[in-house]
C-alpha cells in the first residue's frame, strides 16, 4: 500500500539547491537543533528512544539504545558513517550530496544528547562532490553559529571534522572505520568489546551512527518521537530511504513508510519502480544489499519490515533492492557478487581471504563451461567454512561479519536454481543470453 | 621529484591540527599529495611520515591498503567502470570491453601518452544510473559504448576541464574554520549532480 506518510529525509530534494545553507534555512533547517538546545540532553535522548529509530547502516540497532551504552569517560566521540559501499546501495550518497546540512544538523543534535564535543563524518573518498558539499556545509554551519563554541548562544560547543576515506569497502564496518580514521589500514578489530561505545576511537568511548540515521534527527526533535513511531509498524518505525536498481523500469531512490509498503509496491507501482523492464518477468530480487540472501516472486507481498524480512531468512540490511529478470544468469550474478567479496576481503581471516577466492574461481569455471557436478557441493562446503551450518543469521568464525555474508547469494542461488547450475555443467557453458547494455 | 610544496606543508599542518592524534591526518594528507602530483611520490611520503610522526614505510604500507591511493603514476584521467551487480545487469562488462578497445589498454593499465588509466571498479553508489562510470571520482552515468566514446572525446578536447580536475583533486572546497592562518578557499563550482 502506498501511504501518505511524510517525506522525512528527502523533503527538500525537489529543490535544485537543496544542499545550500540558504535553501536549508528557508525550509526549516536548524530549527530542530534550536529546539533541542532548549531541551535537556536527557529529553532529546528520550525523544529518540520514543521514536524507536533503528540504525540505517545495515545492522538495524536502535539508536537510542546504542547511545545509552556509551561508557562514561572524560573524552568520548561521535563518528558518522558515510562510507556507503555495500553494492547496490546509494542512499547515503544521495543524502550527502543533496542534503548535507541535514546530516550536519542531525550530528549536532546527537552530539548534544551524548554530551560529546568532537565529532567526525567519515565520507567515502570516491564521493568527490559529496566531500565538497559536506565541507561547504560544515564551513557554512560554523559561520552560521551552528558549530564551534557556544552554539546558537548556548553552553554547548562542538567541533565537527569531515574525514575523507580512501577506497576500501571494509571501512564501512565500524571498527575498521575507526582504524582508518586513526590513520591506519582498515582492519576490523577483534571483538569483544562488541561496541565502540565501550572502546572506540583512540581507545575512548565512541558512538558510530549512519548518515541516514542522523538525517532523521532534526525531524524527530521537531515533531516528537511518538509521531515518528506512529509511522510504520512494530519495531520498523518511520520511513526509510530505499535504493532500487537492476531490471526495473524506474531505478532510483524512494522514501517509503516502513512495514506498510511492500516489495511489490516498490518494484511495481507506477510511481515507484514501475515494474520489471518491458517484456520481462521477475526471477529473483535481493532485499537488502548483496550480503542478504535472495527473495523470489513469492516474497513480493511482504512489507518492507525489518522483523518480517529477518524471519523470512534474509535482511533489509542497507535498504537496497536489486531486481533480476528471467534473462539473468544466476551463476554469473553469484560469481560477480563473490568477486566483490574476494576483492574487498581485508585478508585477516583465512576462511574469508582464501574462501572468497576459491568461491569466485569455482563459479567462474562453471559459468565458462568447465564446471563439474561436484562443484556445487564444493561451493556449499566453502560456504559452510564461512558460516557453519549455513543458518540465518549466519554463525561467525571470523573477525567481522563480512566473511559470513559471502555465502548469502551462493547458497540462495544453489538452493533455488540448482537446475540452472547443472545446465551450465551439462551444456558446457552458460545457457542464458549475455547482459544487454542499457542504452540511454 | 615532488616534495610537498610550502603551501601544502602549511595545509598539512592545519589538517593534523584537526585531530586529537597526528596520525589521523595521514589519509587526508595523502589525498593532498595526490592533488599536487596525481599520485604519491617517494618524497611526498617522506614528508607525510614526518608530519604524522610515523616512518615512511608505514605511510607506504597504509596507503597500499587503499584503492584510491597510488604509489605509482597514473593517467591524468582515471576511469572507474563499475561492473558490480546492478551495473553488470545493465551491461557493464560490454562497456568495459569497449573501453579496453577504445583506449587500447586493460584494466589497471595507463595509456602510453599518460592521459588515461582504466579500472574495473566495485559499486560506486550510482546504481540507479547504471552503467556507472567515474572519471577522477566525478560521476557519469548511465554510460553505454557511445557514451564512453563521447566521454573520451570530451576529456581529450578539454571540454570537461571545469567538472573534472586532474587526478588526485577530491574536494575543491577546503575547510576554513579552525585552521590556523588559512583564509583562502575556493568555493565549489557548479553542481555536477
Ligand atoms: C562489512 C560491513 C560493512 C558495513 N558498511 C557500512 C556502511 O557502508 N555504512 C554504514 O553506515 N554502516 C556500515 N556497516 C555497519 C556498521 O558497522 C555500523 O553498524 C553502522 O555504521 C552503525 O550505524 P547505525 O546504527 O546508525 O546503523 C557495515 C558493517 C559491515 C560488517
Ligand atoms: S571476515 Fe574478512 S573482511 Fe572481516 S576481518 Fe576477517 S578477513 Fe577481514
Ligand atoms: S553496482 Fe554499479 S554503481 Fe552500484
Amino acid at each position: 500500500m502506498l501511504t501518505d506518510a511524510p517525506r522525512i529525509v528527502t523533503a527538500r530534494l525537489e529543490h535544485a539547491d537543496s544542499h545550500s545553507l540558504e535553501r536549508y534555512l528557508a525550509t526549516g533547517g536548524y530549527e530542530g537543533l534550536r529546539k533541542a538546545l532548549s531541551m535537556t540532553r536527557e529529553a532529546v535522548h528520550d525523544e529518540v528512544n520514543a521514536a524507536s529509530l533503528l540504525g540505517r547502516g545495515g545492522a538495524g540497532f536502535p539508536a537510542g539504545r546504542k547511545w545509552s551504552m556509551l561508557r562514561k569517560a572524560p573524552t568520548s566521540y561521535l563518528v558518522i558513517n558515510g562510507d556507503e559501499s555495500e553494492p547496490a546501495t546509494f542512499k547515503d550518497h544521495l543524502l550527502i550530496e543533496r542534503d548535507p546540512h541535514q546530516i550536519v544538523e542531525g550530528t549536532i543534535i546527537a552530539a548534544y544528547a551524548l554530551g560529546v564535543d568532537k565529532a567526525f563524518i567519515f565520507c567515502r573518498g570516491e564521493f568527490a562532490l559529496g566531500l565538497e558539499r559536506l565541507t561547504q556545509a560544515v564551513n557554512d554551519a560554523y559561520a552560521h553559529g551552528a558549530l564551534g563554541a557556544s552554539i546558537f548562544g548556548s553552553e554547548f560547543s562542538l567541533d565537527l571534522v569531515v574525514h575523507p576515506g580512501a577506497g576500501a569497502y571494509i571501512c564501512g564496518e565500524e571498527t575498521a572505520l575507526l582504524e582508518s580514521l586513526e590513520g591506519k589500514r582498515g582492519f576490523p578489530r577483534i571483538k569483544p568489546p562488541y561496541f565502540p561505545a565501550v572502546i572506540g576511537l583512540y581507545g575512548e568511548p565512541t558512538v558510530v551512527n549512519n548518515v541516514e540515521t542522523m538525517s532523521n534527527l532534526p525531524w524527530i526533535v521537531l515533531n516528537g518521537g511518538a509521531v515518528f513511531a506512529a509511522l510504520g509498524q512494530g519495531s520498523s518505525t518511520g520511513t526509510r530511504l530505499f535504493a532500487l536498481s537492476g531490471h526495473v523500469k524506474r531505478p532510483g531512490w524512494y522514501e517509503l513508510e516502513m512495514s506498510k509498503t511492500t516489495f511489490r509496491d516498490l518494484i511495481y507501482d507506477p510511481s515507484l519502480g514501475g515494474g520489471v523492464r518491458s517484456g520481462h518477468e521477475l526471477k529473483a530480487f535481493i532485499p537488502g544489499g548483496v550480503s542478504a540472501p535472495w527473495f523470489y516472486p513469492e516474497h513480493l507481498d511482504m512489507g518492507l519490515d525489518q522483523d518480517a524480512v529477518g524471519k523470512a531468512g534474509s535482511m533489509l540490511g542497507s535498504g537496497s533492492i536489486v531486481v533480476m529478470d528471467e534473462t539473468t544468469c544466476i551463476v554469473r550474478a553469484a560469481w560477480r557478487i563473490s568477486r566483490f567479496f574476494h576483492r574487498e576481503s581485508c585478508g585477516q581471516c583465512t576462511p574469508c581471504r582464501e574462501g572468497s577466492g576459491w568461491i569466485e574461481k569455482i563459479l567462474r569455471r562453471i559459468e565458462d563451461g568447465l564446471g563439474r557436478e561436484e562443484d556445487l557441493e564444493l561451493l556449499l562446503d566453502a560456504c559452510d567454512n564461512l558460516a557453519p551450518g549455513l543458518t540465518w543469521p549466519p554463525k561467525q568464525t571470523t573477525i567481522c561479519v563480512f566473511g559470513p555474508s559471502i555465502p548469502s547469494s551462493i547458497v540462495s542461488g544453489i538452493h533455488q536454481f540448482r537446475d540452472e547450475f547443472l545446465l551450465h555443467v551439462k551444456e558446457g557453458g552458460c545457457p542464458l543470453p549475455p547482459d544487454e547494455v542499457r542504452h540511454v | 621529484m615532488a616534495r610537498l610544496s610550502p603551501e601544502n606543508l602549511h595545509r598539512a599542518e592545519a589538517i593534523v591540527a584537526l585531530y586529537p592524534e597526528r596520525r589521523s591526518g595521514l589519509i587526508p594528507i595523502c589525498h593532498l599529495a595526490q592533488a599536487q602530483d596525481g599520485y604519491l611520490t617517494e618524497e611526498a611520503m617522506e614528508d607525510i611520515a614526518k608530519i604524522c610522526g610515523v616512518s615512511p614505510a608505514e605511510v607506504r604500507g597504509t596507503a597500499s591498503f587503499y584503492d584510491m591511493l597510488h604509489t605509482e603514476p597514473v593517467g591524468k584521467y582515471v576511469f572507474a567502470v563499475c561492473t558490480n551487480i546492478a551495473c553488470m545487469l545493465a551491461g557493464a562488462y560490454e562497456v568495459l570491453d569497449h573501453a579496453e578497445h577504445r583506449l587500447g589498454i586493460h584494466p589497471g593499465q595507463t595509456t602510453a601518452d599518460g592521459m588515461f588509466t582504466l579500472e574495473e571498479a566495485e559499486c560506486l553508489a550510482g546504481c540507479d544510473k547504471a552503467v556507472c562510470v567515474q572519471v577522477n571520482h566525478r560521476f557519469f552515468g548511465p554510460i553505454d559504448q557511445d557514451g564512453f566514446d563521447r566521454l573520451v572525446d570530451d576529456l581529450t578536447a578539454g571540454r570537461l576541464d571545469d567538472t573534472v580536475p586532474p587526478h588526485g583533486v577530491l574536494s575543491r572546497v577546503q575547510r576554513q574554520v579552525g585552521l590556523p592562518g588559512h583564509q583562502s578557499s575556493e568555493r565549489a563550482e557548479g553542481a555536477t549532480a
